[in-house]
Formats: C-alpha cells, structure tokens, sequence
C-alpha cells in the first residue's frame, strides 16, 4: 500500500506555499474604507494627543473678553469666560480619548468573559448570564449611566464603569452567538475528549477563533464610547475639574452663546463627529473583512 | 420584439439550426482576470438521453452545468463556444431571453432541495408558479391539470391534500421528488441535474434515480446528470464524460467507460470506486488535482500519471476518438489498461476477546432517544464497521463510546474495564486508549494552531511530553501519515481536504490508542483521496494492532475495510455479521434492501 501514497500527501500542487492567509487587521486594510477610516481616527487622535504640547497658551488662562469671536493674535477668539478657543480645543481632546478607550477596554472585556463563560456551559448559568444581561437591555444606555452617576460621585472611574456597564451586556450577546458557533465545531470536541479542563478550551480553542467579532465589537464600542463620553461631558458628569477643558464640556459651555461665537461648539463637534465616523469606517472595514462581503468570487 | 417564445411552435424561432438534443462545442468559462476555470469542452445529449458527468471536487463540473442554463457564478463569465439547444446557441441570448428559457425550455435540479424549495409556500402552488411564470398551456385549467401530471409523473400522491402540503411536511426524497416535478413540468428540453442525490439515502436515492431516468424517455428531452460519484452516475447514463481540471478528458458509453476505460485518470478513478461485489483493495491516485491558473501546459494529469512521457508535458493533447463513440484526451490511450484490481486477502475476523464491549446502551438528546439498548462487542484488532442512515444514531454511539455524549445509560468497557460516559470522568489513560476521528477535517482542526500544534496536543495533555521531544514525535508521526514534517509549521488553511484528514488521523494515532473510532472519516472526501486515506488506515491497523470502529453509512465501503458489520436502524442493531456472511446471505431486510438498492460500478 505505502507505495501508492505519494511522500508529499495529497494536493501537494493546490496547497499554497507560502505563510497562512494574511489576518483579518491586513485583510481590512487593504480597503478603501478601513484606510480612510484610519487616516481620520489618527488625524483627530494626534490633535488630540499633540495639542496639549503645542498649545499656545494655558488652558484655563484668560486672554481676553467673553465670547469674542475676534481677538487679535487668537485664532478662534475667547469662549464663555474669555479663555482662548483653540488653547482649549487642542487640550480637550485627551480625556475624551483615553476616557472612551478603557471604556471600551472595560465593557468589551467585561462582555467577553461572560460570553465565554454562557457561550460554552451548556448548563443553567447560561441561562442566568444571559437573562441577567437581558434585563440590562432593556435600559438605553444613557439612561443607566445617568442612574448610576446620580448614585455615585462622578468620577473618571465611575464614568468608565457605567459606560462599560452598559456595553456589556450587549457585547456579550453579540459574542456568545460567536463563541457557541465556535463551541460546536470539532475541534472543540477534540479537545473534550482529551479531557482538557473548560478554561483552556475557552481560552486555547474558542477564544482566537472569536477575534474576528472581538474585533468588530471593539470598533463598534469605541464609536459609541467617544458619544457617551462626549455627552456625559456635555451634561458636566465626566468627573472632571470644573475648569478643566473637554470637547463635551466645551460644547455645553459654548451653546448659550454659539450666534455671536460659534468656534467653541464647532471645533469639538466636528472633531467627535470625525473621530465617531473613523473608528466606525475602521470597525466597519474589520467586519466586512471579517465576513467576506468584499471577497473577489472565483479565486 | 427579439425575445424568443419558448412556447411558440419550433419551426418560428428565430436562430434554430438543427432540432434535438444539446449541442456544447469548444465551450470556455473563465474568471474576470482570464484564467480558464473550464475550456475546450464538448458534449453532445441526444434527446431522451442521460449524459453523466463525473469529476472530483474543483473539476469544474457545476461551472459547466450552470454554463448550460446560460449563467455563471459570480466573479466567472462564459468566454467562448457554444451551447446549441435544439439548434439555438444559448450563449448569443440575452439576459431576457435566457429568462423566457430558463424553466421552460432549460431547467435545473438542484443539489439540497431543502433550500431550494420555498419554505413559507405549499408544494402544488411551488410547481404551479414555473407553469404561470411561463403562461403554459392554454389557460388555468390546463396548469392545474399539468400540475396533477407532474406530480403523478415524479411518483408523488396526485390528490389535492399532497399538493397543499409544505416542503417541511415532506420527506428529503419527496421534497427532491417535487424539485424534479418543477424541472420537467414545462417539458423541457434539457434538465441539468446537479448531484440531485448526494444528500439522500441510497434507498431514496434509487427511487429518484428511477424517476429521472424514466422521466427523461417519457419527455424525450437531454439531461445532464452531474456527480462526483461514478457509481451513481454509471446506473442512470447512456453515456458518461469524464471531467478533470476543467477539461473532459473521456467520454464514452458507460459500460465502455466503466470496463475499458482510455484515458489513465478514468483508469485509476475507477479503481478508487469501492465496490459491492468485490472484495478490491481500493487505490487512490497520488497527488491532487491543478486548481485553475495553475494547470501545467501540458496533458493537466501528467503529474499524477504513470503512463506519462515527456511528450505529454508539452501540450494540451486534443479529445480524439479511441474507439466507436469513445473519445479519450491522451497520447498514450492505446497503453491504459483497465482498472488494475486487486483483490484484498479475505480475512476474517478474529475469535479474539472483545476490546470494547458495548451493553444495553440507550442514548437520549433531551427527550428525544436515539439508541435503544443496543448491545455490540468490537474484538481486538479487527475493525467492525457501523453502517447506518443518517438519523440511524451511528455517531450518537461513536461519540458515546468517545465520551463525548454524556446522557445514556447502559454499560461500556475497554479491555474488561468499566468505562465512565463522559470524557473527564475517564481516565487519564482511558483517554488515551480511545482515539476519534471527525467526519469533517475542515471543522476538526483549530484554524488558529499550526498542523504541529493540533498534532502534538494529545502527547502534551495525555502524556505529558514536552519540548525537543514532543516536536521529534509530532515529525515522525507526520511521515508516517506521508505528510512530511515540515507540515507541521502549516495552518490547516493551507492544506487540502485530504491532508487535513491525515493530520487529524495523526493527531488521533499520536497519543498511541487502542482502539481508534473512524467517524464517515472520508464522505467529505474525493474517491481518489478516499482510498488513499483507507489504505493508510489499513496499514496502521496491522502495524500498531489497532482495533477499529468504522462509522460510515457506505456500504460498499464497508466491503473493502470491515471484517464484521453491524448494521444500526433507527437506534438499534438489527444484523451484526462477519463481512462475508452479511453480503452473501443478508438476513434482514433492511440489509438486504441496501444491498439492492446501492448503485454499483461492475453490475
């Protein structure tokens, strides 16, 4: 019989020679869409971590009167208590960022443990994991923000946690139909009749073959983080300082008078506006990656 | 107006040249990009013939029937030749047209009726649509009428309750049976079936096989009968072609390609075939078949031909007749012998002590039972074939005995040791001993672990080797199984269907088993690369003294691997013989209806 199999197996002349398909980060960025995306999310993302360094003055100095839209030597003239616009806009940008990426770190993660955890119990905690994290649902997630930073002192930690509070559940359902995909493939099986203890198959088997929504999700989240976080700052809950700059607080400071000086509601809005439309172009790139829409047919 | 009226008298269309059967000459489908997927291909189906058309998966068989309906799938375009229909080259229609021919003059079986029925719409009003879409008849009644027929003719109840019934109230062989009432309701010209059987039992199978058959005399229209099975495909056809890597390489009448096959590919593939009647060593044929774009310029099986000279590398040769009606794409057509046929060494099983014994097992899924107390013993090394049906619980017992399903009851033991049912109440060396195979190598290995990875795995949980040494043993065994070491930095992305089930039989045979559970291990695989892999299950079987439980629903292939089979309907054995006894005096009759029911090669 060993003569008639051939030493280098089968298809040895289908099977590609060089390394494993590109992955899934490669794959989205070869379209338009993830590229633009990118350019725009790091366009703002430098503003924002620039700008504080090469801001021409203090953030909360005053320069000059109240909402002046013409100050000599300022580029966007004062805001509601005569601090320099642009001073403010190139340090408001930071909390923003790193505000809206632990949340998503937070809430993604938080949701992925309890995907991992329901997804592949085949046991009544499924159950409970999941009408638990239904009756979360149900609230906007606004609204559980809100309730929860009425409870306690806002702070930046406080803030993180509803925020995150509120993807969770949504990030958890969204990935235990992943992980149950995945929990039924063989090689699952395979690894159960080794013997292999739940946690390493969740975490050897089922997790890297989950990174392709994982992803997707974290691009998703982060959109709506910078929104939330932006808002609870328009409504003055991000447990900042009073006079520290934020893009969210600037734009309820400047509504009031944004008529006569439009710039302090401006500049923020179109930054969040493009920050939000770049991480979702990204996440968008991702999944459609992921799914294979853009996929030439026919090798 | 230039669309054509499918239902005008024949002689008014407008491009008729010659009347009767199909006509494809020279025909080409190729990607955006101009890499022929299928070229220089040449059929002729008189009317009131079968044309079969076999090749192995990537053939470029489902590519040319879909070409016959003028269509392609996306990404691909008809580049050139023609499809004469009753004398009109379909390839000049436009996209109107081929609208007005498509279910009426030309028609389409599909493979998985289950999705190409609709299911929120009953049966009768399904075949009636194509009757209204195409205003046949002379009006209402006569639809009506023709719907009754068509029914009647497809072997189906014709009394109105029937027709109201909706596909998921029918049987997969009925719900196949009404695709194929919706193909000939307009009496068309040709029907292109493709693998319209591959999902049904081969008792359903033979019943749908009869129907065509029948269907296509009564009608007298062509049909093109496509599959991957040569067995299935030599029952039903007056003629077969063969297609490899996109061109045909053989066409002849089926007996004539069946005995004295002239083309070498043709040759081996029917040695791959298993067979009922024989007790044949199955061959495989090295190598894998050119995927498009990279077919050598040459004859496209010289790589994997041992008839090849240097001649056949230097360009494509032309099909050219070999004998009366027989044409054959090959230099060297007059040196292919038939099928070289081995006969394997009856053997019979050994009065050995049962390695695993099965007792009372009743296996439930929820509410649902699956087995029904059955009892079953396996003696060391000796494989025992499971031959059932789907829905017979042939993987629910493999998987039991793998402890991978937990809700039975009843008793296992391996080697006169009580087993416990699920996997992590078992022993660290139980684990070991009992070694599983999936049926589908394309979801039994982690796309993210390299083939050494997956393959090591077993060593490292169950025997806790590591390092240097766990890499030499995953390189042996990755030679053994003729996938030379290097695989082992592979991903399984990069491997065919029939590498990645080496790899898993690998992965299996690593931890050293006893006994080693083979679950329909090759029904994702081509014939070729099928008895490849039972060949290399064979050898291990002598050398490691492996004992095998061979779950497969072929029965043909059972006659080539088991020493005994026990046959599982409906959750139960109902005949458990040594191989020999169970094909020459089948006791019960369901065995004895599989065994005339199975299409076969050499009948």
């Amino acid at each position: 019989m060993s003569a008639l199999v051939p030493p280098a197996g089968d298809g040895g002349v289908t099977a590609p020679v060089a390394g494993q398909t590109p992955g899934l980060l490669r794959r989205s960025l070869a379209t338009g869409r993830t590229r633009a995306g990118l350019a725009i999310t790091m366009l703002v993302v430098a503003v924002a971590v620039v700008g504080p360094f090469v801001a021409p003055g203090g953030e909360t100095a005053i320069v000059g009167p109240p909402n002046a839209s013409e100050v000599p030597g300022l580029l966007f003239g004062t805001d509601v208590t005569g601090r320099d616009v642009w001073t403010r806009f190139l340090h408001g940008g930071i909390s923003v960022l790193w505000l809206s990426a632990l949340c998503t770190l937070v809430g993604v993660g938080a949701g992925l443990l309890i995907a991992l955890l329901a997804g592949y119990s085949r046991t009544w905690v499924d159950e409970v994991l999941m009408r638990t994290t239904d009756v979360f649902l149900a609230f906007p997630a606004i609204v559980l923000a809100l309730l929860f930073l009425a409870i306690f002192q806002p702070s930046a930690w406080t803030v993180i946690l509803t925020v995150a509070l509120g993807h969770a559940p949504r990030v958890a359902r969204v990935m235990r139909s992943a992980v149950l995909d995945v929990a039924g493939r063989d090689y699952v099986r395979s690894a159960e009749s080794m013997g292999l203890r739940r946690w390493s198959i969740r975490l050897g088997d089922l997790l890297p073959n989950v990174t392709g929504p994982l992803m997707v999700e974290c691009g998703l989240r982060l959109t709506y983080s910078i929104g939330l976080v932006a808002g609870l700052g328009f409504l003055g809950l991000s447990g900042l300082a009073i006079d520290q700059a934020d893009w969210g607080l600037m734009i309820n400071e400047g509504r009031t008078a944004f008529t006569v000086q439009p710039w302090p509601v401006l500049l923020p809005v179109t930054a969040i506006g493009l920050l939000t439309v770049g991480t979702n172009l990204i996440a968008d790139g991702i999944a459609r990656a992921a799914a294979g829409t853009d996929r030439e047919v026919g090798e | 107006m230039s669309v054509v009226d499918p239902t005008a008298p024949l002689s008014d269309h407008p491009r008729r040249m010659n009347a009767g059967g199909l006509q494809v000459r020279g025909l080409r489908v190729e990607t955006r990009a101009g890499v022929a997927v299928v070229d220089d291909v040449d059929l002729d189906v008189p009317a009131g013939t079968v044309l079969g058309l076999v090749g192995e998966s990537g053939s470029g068989k489902t590519t040319v029937g879909t070409a016959l309906l003028g269509g392609t799938r996306r990404g691909l375009r008809i580049a050139g030749g023609s499809v004469l229909l009753e004398g009109i080259d379909l390839t000049t229609l436009s996209e109107v047209e081929l609208r007005g021919w498509r279910g009426s003059r030309v028609s389409y079986v599909p493979q998985d009726p289950t999705t190409a029925l609709d299911p929120a719409m009953r049966v009768g009003k399904q075949v009636r649509e194509v009757l209204d879409c195409h205003d046949y008849g002379s009006g209402p009644d006569a639809r009506a009428q023709r719907v009754t027929e068509a029914f009647g003719e497809v072997g189906l109840p014709t009394d109105g309750e029937f027709a109201r019934r909706y596909p998921h109230q029918l049987s997969g062989g009925q719900q196949q049976r009404v695709c194929i009432a919706i193909a000939f309701a307009t009496w068309p010209a040709l029907v292109v079936l493709d693998e319209p059987t591959t999902g049904l039992d081969v008792t359903t199978q033979s019943l749908v096989l009869d129907t065509v058959r029948k269907l296509t005399q009564q009608h007298g229209c062509a049909a093109l009968y496509i599959s991957h099975d040569l067995a299935v495909v030599s029952t039903i056809s007056d003629e077969v072609a063969v297609l490899y890597a996109g061109s045909v390489v053989e066409r002849a009448p089926t007996e004539q390609l069946v005995h004295r096959p002239r083309h070498p590919y043709t040759s081996r593939l029917v040695a791959a075939v298993p067979d009922l009647a024989g007790r044949r060593a199955l061959t495989g044929i090295p190598g894998g078949a050119p995927s498009p774009g990279a077919r050598p310029p040459g004859c496209r099986f010289e790589p994997r031909c041992t008839l090849a000279v240097d001649e056949c590398a230097r360009g494509l040769p032309p099909l050219v007749p070999v004998a009366d009606d027989h044409l054959a794409r090959c230099i060297r057509s007059a040196d292919v012998s038939p099928a070289e046929v081995r006969d394997r060494d009856p053997e019979v099983g050994r009065a050995a002590d049962p390695l695993l014994r099965v007792e009372g097992l009743s296996a439930r899924y929820g509410k649902v039972s699956v087995l029904h107390g059955l009892s079953l013993d396996v003696p060391r090394g000796t494989c025992v074939a499971l031959l059932g049906e789907s829905g017979s619980g042939k993987t629910t017992l493999a998987r039991t005995i793998a402890g991978l399903h937990r809700d039975a009851e009843g008793t296992l033991s391996l080697a006169g040791e009580r087993l416990p049912f699920g996997s992590h109440e078992r022993t660290r060396q139980t684990r070991a001993a009992i070694a599983y195979v999936f049926q589908n190598p394309y979801s039994s290995l982690n796309p993210r672990r390299t083939v050494g990875d997956s393959v090591g795995r077993p060593l490292r949980v169950l025997r806790g080797v590591r390092g240097a040494e766990l890499d030499r043993r995953v390189g042996e065994m990755l030679d053994r199984v003729y996938l030379s070491s290097h695989y082992a930095q592979r991903y399984p992305d990069q491997l065919s269907g029939g590498e990645r089930q080496r790899v898993a039989v690998a992965r299996a045979l690593i931890s050293e088993p006893t006994l080693l559970v083979c679950d329909e291990i090759t029904s994702a695989l081509d014939v070729s690369v099928q008895a490849n892999l039972v060949g290399l299950i064979e050898e291990f079987r002598h050398e490691l003294d492996l004992t095998l439980l061979f779950v497969t629903h072929d029965i043909a292939l059972v006659r080539n691997v088991a020493q005994q089979v026990a046959v599982l309907q409906a959750g139960a054995i109902v005949e458990n013989a040594p191989t020999e006894r169970l094909f020459t005096d089948p006791q019960h009759a369901y065995t004895r209806e599989l065994l005339e029911t199975t299409p076969n090669l050499v009948s």
